[in-house]
């Protein structure tokens, strides 16, 4: 019997924390202009992490770490987002408003490549 | 000279009859006391060091030029935080050579972020130069954030395109290719269909003896595709230039000294004025080489090239700042 409370306790702990997670995803989600955000680097030429999955919304900000100028720039034709040169430590961000998958390179070493998928 | 195979070093010493079938495919790392030396008809390529065993006769021609590259005026980073000053050792070495070159050749990344005071500076330091006609091509960090239009207002006048252009110098035909414009997302150096249309038209009047010079910032040649160095579309250009006895090819971009020769074409590329960069591979990134101050100078350098008419070759001098 005893056992048995336990278990439901555990049951409706776990149970109150899956929905205060999926709360909190939510919350995140509407107030994604303002809140969600999300770190890349640019280091020993290239981009950290390669792939970024965010939510849509999220203002993705990198930061070259290089002692070389970078850029990054989306690989559509359209050119969705598209930094000016940034040198040491300078920083771009740009907000994915829309989910879908976002390619990007360096257009000075354009062997440089990284991809932002937006979900 | 029959029936050489691949991996063979020629060795005929100039004054030749020009057989260059064969291969070479050899490396210097200026600085490191490690340098190929191809005997004759082709190249030679010495650092400062050794400047000393060359025959001063062997240095005069009926054209002589220098080659500096990648300046990259406005870097300040630790691998070499005054490149002004390793510019002007560039300068003042050329101006000690014993036979004045006529003219130079800058072979791209004059300056590091596109800024105008920083194509104010290099074109202020090359002024202290005895040879005052430069002949440029641009480097990617000298088109960045405008496609290219400053470059062409400063540099540009008479060039087609996005700033190739032409021209001669005792029977020597030279050709400035720009191939750092319109990158693809995981590609290499492009030269692109009007370029290319562009050369074809170039060098189609042209007898095959005349000895042609093609520039250009990225290497026309498979240098290290892993780390970019190399160029998309050059195998097209190349195959413009089969007919002629004599080409060489002169880059810059990866901030050492290579050398290769296939078929009839020398392939050379010049050190960097401004800071090293590793042996390909040889490193994680591509990025500036930290080395001793005291050893910066010798991994810098200046490209003399030596044109002696009526042999077809030209004789490629690298020297180091030290």
């Amino acid at each position: 019997m005893r056992r048995g409370v336990s278990v439901a306790i555990l049951a409706a702990v776990l149970a109150i924390g899956f929905v205060a997670t999926v709360e909190g995803r939510r919350g995140f989600g509407l107030n994604a202009q303002e809140k969600a955000a999300m770190e890349a680097k640019i280091d020993n030429f290239s981009f950290t992490p390669p792939t970024l999955t965010v939510a849509t919304g999220t203002m993705v900000t990198w930061t070259n770490r290089d002692d070389i100028p970078h850029t990054v720039v989306s690989t559509d034709d359209a050119k969705t987002f598209k930094s000016k040169v940034l040198d040491t430590d300078e920083k771009f961000s740009f907000t994915f408003s829309k989910p879908g998958a976002f390619p990007y390179f360096c257009s000075i070493h354009p062997k440089m490549t990284g991809k932002v998928i937006v979900q | 000279m029959s029936e050489k195979k691949n991996d063979e070093l020629l060795h005929d010493h100039n004054h030749d009859g020009i057989d260059r079938r064969g291969f070479l495919k050899c490396m210097a790392w200026a600085g490191t006391g490690a340098f190929c030396v191809m005997k004759g008809g082709v190249l030679n390529s010495y650092s400062l060091g050794r400047m000393s065993e060359i025959n001063t006769a062997d240095m005069m021609g009926e054209l002589s030029f220098v080659q500096i590259s990648d300046s990259h005026m406005g870097f300040n980073k630790p691998a070499n935080p005054d490149v002004a000053g390793t510019l002007k050792a560039a300068v003042d070495k050329i101006n000690g050579l014993a036979a004045a070159p006529e003219f130079m050749l800058h072979t791209g990344d004059i300056s590091h972020l596109s800024k105008p005071e920083e194509f104010d500076t290099v074109e202020q330091i090359l002024k202290g130069a005895k040879p005052k006609d430069v002949f440029y091509v641009p480097g990617e960090h000298d088109v960045l954030n405008d496609d290219g239009k400053q470059f062409l207002e400063r540099y540009g006048k008479g060039s087609k395109g996005a700033g190739w252009y032409s021209f001669e110098k005792k029977g020597v035909h030279f050709i400035g290719l720009v191939n750092v414009m319109n990158l693809k997302a995981g590609g290499l150096g492009t030269l692109g269909h009007d370029q290319l249309e562009w050369l074809e038209d170039d060098v189609k009047h042209l007898k095959k003896s005349t000895p042609i010079v093609v520039f250009a910032h990225i290497p026309l040649w498979s240098v290290y595709p892993e780390w970019g160095w190399g160029t998309e579309d050059s195998a097209q250009a190349l195959a413009y230039l089969k007919k002629f006895g004599s080409v060489t090819v002169l880059n810059g971009h990866i901030h050492q000294t290579m050398q290769k020769v296939e078929g009839n074409v020398t392939f050379h590329t010049a050190a960097s004025t401004a800071f090293p960069q590793p042996q390909p591979g040889k490193a994680d990134s591509p990025g500036p080489m930290k080395v001793p101050a005291e050893q910066l100078r010798s991994v810098l350098g200046v490209t003399e090239v030596n044109y002696v008419q009526g042999q077809h070759a030209l004789a490629v001098v690298d020297s180091t700042l030290a």
